[in-house]
């Protein structure tokens, strides 16, 4: 196992020590559930498929994810492990990608452990499971792009509360910056091109092009240059703490 | 082992290092002293690689910490202030978390473990989550992690700080056993670990150097060294004084209620004249004591920048 190993394994480990891990299992899956079943109408609409529970996705995430990033870095800093970690031999951005994969990681399970959904649309009627499988990968992957922006708060401060609710934020700017009441406001006054940059850089639209079961190339392409980007900025606040 | 030359780290308007030198050779433990805010945790941080200094060098068995960071992170063992661990882990998981981030696995890295654990005596804890632990097993704790791979240079902020008297003194005993093969360098504010432990010790105060030798050229420096202390009633203090005065090597007499203190003129000694001069006139006396001079009056004198009487080969920074 390698150094980056080590440390993924680490954060993981303690995601499930302390009750964080059952609190935000238990809370996603209520919240999921609820929300496809009564605000997403799932029965009345008479489909079967999974779209009611992809759109509650962005919500979600939006408050959930940065719960989870918020004591990555936060915390060390707080405690002043950061300075064991920093002198142990890992460069920062091995300890950055370990510690962002790790948190990864427990997001996707707390997003398997919806199958039970997955289980009753598919008991009810004949879903286009291409479909489904692709709605979760592009969840997941836009669950990535969360918790990069989460991590990278985490970095800037030993407060978890400050982390969060920056995270939160910059998430709902990302997240919102696709609605239609968002582009509405700038529909007929900013050129068509802003509109489309505004929407073409927001996690719904590039998510919805996901979720819609062909491979968006560009939106993967979105994520990865977001999670790429927060990642960086990430390594250069931990570097910054240290040079400080 | 450990070479800093000209050191210097500012935060905003306070300077904490400010050009500091000095070096760590194997065998040697270096004790680094100085009241609070000092600045000595900053110089350790950059020792370990994790501040970045502002100018100066820091170099660790010959490799510049800025050029090689992870190697000399291989290389050294490190303790930063507090010993901070992960709370919610146990010893044996912590330590093995360690282990893995320095590349030990399988039986290599029990062993590594085991050996740690045992060093530090944290035998009946191992499985208890760090933070319901004792402020003393804690220390052990972040002790048996810069231990772990049993590297050739070790850094300790503050090993024995909030130990009880017994903890202090295992901790010392297990520092001095390791020293013959190891470079060793720990800060303490504590005046007794100096001669406890150390072999050399650099006073240090707001940022500067102020002191450099070993505890006894240190002790040398006290006004007291070498002073004659004498207790005696009262009446018989009175007679001696004038007497003491007389003499060629005093330099000065203080007489208090029940006891008397002549310190003598620099290099001079004159414990043997007074004794054989109090024996000669039958005078009575409970108590002639020599001292050597406390580190406490050296360390209030270069820190509190009062001048030092006395300059037994040790240098100072001041420029
Ligand atoms: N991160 C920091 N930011 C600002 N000032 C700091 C920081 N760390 C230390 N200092 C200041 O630098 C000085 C030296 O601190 P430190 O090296 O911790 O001293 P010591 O370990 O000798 O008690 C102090 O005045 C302290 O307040
Ligand atoms: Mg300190």
């Amino acid at each position: 196992m390698g150094v980056m190993g080590a440390v993924f394994r680490r954060e993981f480990v303690t995601y499930f020590i302390t009750p964080l891990a059952y609190v935000f299992i238990v809370i996603f899956l209520a919240l999921a559930g609820t929300l496809t079943f009564f605000l997403g109408s799932f029965f009345d609409r008479g489909q079967a498929d999974l779209q009611p529970f992809f759109a509650f996705h962005p919500w979600l995430y939006l408050l959930l994810v940065p719960a989870i990033a918020m004591r990555l870095w936060s915390e060390e800093r707080k405690i002043g492990t950061i300075e064991l970690l920093l002198t142990l031999p890992i460069s920062t951005t091995q300890a950055v990608l370990a510690k962002f994969l790790a948190a990864w990681a427990f997001t996707a399970i707390a997003l398997a452990l919806t199958f039970p959904l997955w289980l009753t649309v598919n008991y009810l009627g004949e879903p286009d499971n291409g479909v489904i499988l692709a709605s979760y990968l592009g969840s997941l992957i836009m669950a990535g792009a969360y918790l990069a922006v989460g991590a990278c708060f985490s970095a800037l401060t030993s407060n978890q509360v400050i982390a969060f609710v920056l995270a939160a934020l910059v998430c709902l700017i990302f997240s919102v910056g696709g609605t239609p009441i968002v582009l509405e406001f700038f529909t007929g006054w900013a050129p068509s091109g802003v509109i489309d940059t505004i929407a073409s850089l927001s996690f719904m639209s590039n998510f919805r092009a996901i979720a819609r079961g062909v491979i968006d190339v560009s939106a993967l392409v979105y994520f990865a240059s977001v999670i790429a980007l927060f990642l960086f900025a990430n390594v250069v606040l931990v570097d910054l703490y240290k040079a400080r | 082992m450990i070479e800093i030359d000209r050191l210097c780290k500012r935060f905003g308007a306070i300077v904490a290092v400010d050009d500091v030198s000095f070096s760590v050779a194997r065998g040697e433990v270096l004790g680094f002293l100085g009241p609070n805010g000092a600045g000595k945790s900053t110089a350790m941080k950059i020792v370990a690689g994790f501040l970045t200094p502002d100018s100066g060098r820091a170099a660790v068995c010959g490799l510049d910490v800025a050029e090689h960071p992870i190697e000399i992170k291989r290389r050294l063992g490190y303790m930063p202030e507090g010993a901070p661990s992960y709370n919610e882990m146990t010893p044996v998981t912590f330590l093995g978390f360690i282990a893995s981030v320095r590349g030990f696995s399988g039986k290599e890295k029990r062993r590594a473990v085991d050996r740690a654990a045992e060093m530090t005596r944290l035998g009946e804890v191992l499985n208890q989550p760090i933070e319901t632990l004792s402020r003393g097993y804690k220390r052990r704790v972040g002790l048996a992690q810069a231990l772990l791979h049993d590297p050739e240079v070790l850094v300790l902020d503050e090993p024995t700080d909030g130990l009880d008297p017994n903890q202090k003194h295992e901790m010392r005993t297990l520092i001095r056993d390791m020293a013959p093969e190891k470079a060793i360098l720990i800060s303490t504010h504590i005046l007794e670990e100096v001669g406890a432990v150390c072999t050399r010790a650099v006073i240090i105060a707001r940022g500067r150097i102020v002191a450099d030798g070993t505890p006894g050229e240190l002790e040398a420096r006290s006004p007291n060294h070498n002073a004659v202390f004498i207790s005696a009633p009262a009446q018989t203090l009175r007679t001696l004084a004038p007497i003491l005065r007389e003499l060629d090597g005093v330099a000065e007499v203080a007489v208090g209620d029940n006891s008397l203190c002549a310190r003598p003129r620099e290099g001079c000694d004159i414990h043997d004249e007074i004794q054989v001069l109090v024996r000669q006139r039958n005078m009575l006396v409970s108590e002639i004591r020599l001292e050597r001079g406390q580190l406490d009056d050296v360390f209030r004198a270069v820190t509190t920048g009062g001048a030092l009487t006395g300059t037994a080969g040790a240098e100072t920074a001041e420029d």
